[in-house]
């Protein structure tokens, strides 16, 4: 018992050990005094000539770019346009391209990005509003085209008194668990190559949102997500380029819920009993 | 509830295809993607030019050996190299994709922890696309050796 006790801390030690190397090797830092900070600007309402415009920014250990861009905001210019809230990487409102590609804001340290410039720009594919804001609502109007919801006729929500309740294993849970940990950022339909040039397409956050319902053996509206899905416009102008999971700020991986529920529509994969069991009240 | 028709059309900062032309700020996935599609076009034009080739036959022997003169030049070489090395990746990343699509060798779903590492963007889906590109460069070297040779 106790040489298998031993046998697991050393692995346990191994995998530690592992998982920093890896985290010291994806986050490689660079320091630097100053960042000169080029901002996009332009209000699409007064139908601007959009501009690059330059700020020097002071580099503080652990500087963000979110923090970079408020500094410039309440030191240099007060006009700048930015929609942020947490800044924690967990309300999804900072999204914005930084050096060309998708990230948010308040998740980018100022030390992991390369060079003494850095450009901020306003999500693509995103119609836009003003300096580094964008509109999401079609990217909302996708999201809500999916029913992003549970629904289930045998739970009743209206007798208190008999509060239904669902049975899961650990395992139900976690066919869908990481798909639930979307905070809607917008990363990935920016990112998204068919989203580029397909306006009706729902693009990758709406479809892994399709599989998320669609995996959770509490739900029973499948046919109706998979309905929505299967169309010209639809799952099917997905080609697995994969970049919205690699910008995801959240592991989500929208490429993964994409290709599985995909599978489940061409039959790769068992369509299993779905409904979970309802607890007795009693 | 239907999207409004407002909001689709709505094209503006889509990046369209010029969000394809730089591929490599989203890693080999993507780079992979703007093969498949640019090798995918070359194919159709060379099935295109293969057809009206072939088609030759029907004006008799003379026009097709003149037809085939073409690619005995070395730029005739050089495009059927070419299309030695796109049909060659093309087929065997597709294969790879045949697979993805359907949610195999992607790994399956869990819980995500720091650095977030997507799971679908795995070693097997990398060495696919490395296996694809070899092949494409040695199936290109056989054939320049065996075109440019004369043989």
């Amino acid at each position: 018992m106790n040489q298998i006790i031993k046998k697991i801390r050393m692995l346990e030690k191994k995998n530690n050990q592992k998982d920093m190397t890896k985290i010291n090797n994806t986050k490689a830092e660079t320091s630097r005094q100053m960042v000169v900070l080029n901002v996009y600007r332009a209000n699409t309402h007064r139908n601007d000539l959009p501009r690059v415009e330059k700020f020097q920014i002071p580099v503080q250990r652990w500087m963000t770019v979110l923090d970079a861009l408020l500094f410039a905001k309440s030191y240099l210019d007060s006009s700048i346009a930015i929609r942020y809230s947490c800044r924690m990487a967990s309300c999804g409102s900072c999204g914005m391209k930084i050096n060309g590609v998708p990230k948010l804001a308040c998740y980018t340290k100022i030390s992991e990005l390369q060079g003494n410039t850095i450009t901020c720009e306003p999500l693509s594919n995103f119609p836009h509003i003003r300096d580094l804001v964008t509109d999401f609502s079609q990217f909302f109007e996708h999201h809500k085209e999916m029913a992003p919801f549970i629904h289930n006729n045998n739970a009743d929500i209206k007798d208190e008194n008999k509060l239904s309740e669902f049975k899961q294993t650990p395992q139900d849970v976690d066919n869908y668990l990481q798909f639930s940990y979307c905070i809607k950022c917008g990363l990935c339909y920016s990112a998204c190559p068919t989203v580029a040039t397909d306006t009706k397409f729902p693009g990758p956050q709406a479809l892994s949102q399709a599989y998320r319902y669609y995996a959770d053996t509490r739900d029973d509206l499948s046919n109706r997500r998979l309905n929505a899905v299967d169309g010209k416009h639809g799952i099917w102008r997905c080609h697995f380029a994969g970049s919205c999971s690699k910008v995801c700020p959240k592991g989500v991986d929208p490429a993964l819920g994409i290709q599985l529920l995909r599978g489940h529509i061409m039959g790769y994969s068992r369509n299993e009993n779905k409904i979970a069991k309802l607890r007795d009240p009693t | 509830m239907k999207i409004s028709n407002e909001w689709v059309n709505n094209r503006e900062n889509r990046e369209g295809i010029k969000g394809w032309l730089n591929p490599s700020r989203y890693g080999w996935e993507r780079i992979s993607y703007w093969f498949q599609r640019l090798t995918g076009v070359f194919l159709l034009v060379y099935f295109i030019g293969h057809v009206y080739e072939t088609s030759s036959l029907l004006r008799g022997e003379n026009a097709w050996n003149a037809m085939l003169e073409i690619t005995q030049t070395p730029g005739g070489h050089i495009f059927l190299i070419l299309v030695i090395g796109t049909s060659t990746f093309h087929s065997t990343n597709g294969i790879r994709l045949i697979f993805t699509h359907g949610g195999k060798g992607l790994g399956n779903p869990g819980r995500p922890d720091y650095p977030y590492d997507a799971i679908s963007l795995n070693y097997r889906q990398r060495s696919g696309i490395w296996v694809a590109l070899i092949l494409a460069a040695i199936a290109m070297l056989y054939g320049s050796a065996v075109l440019f040779s004369g043989k």
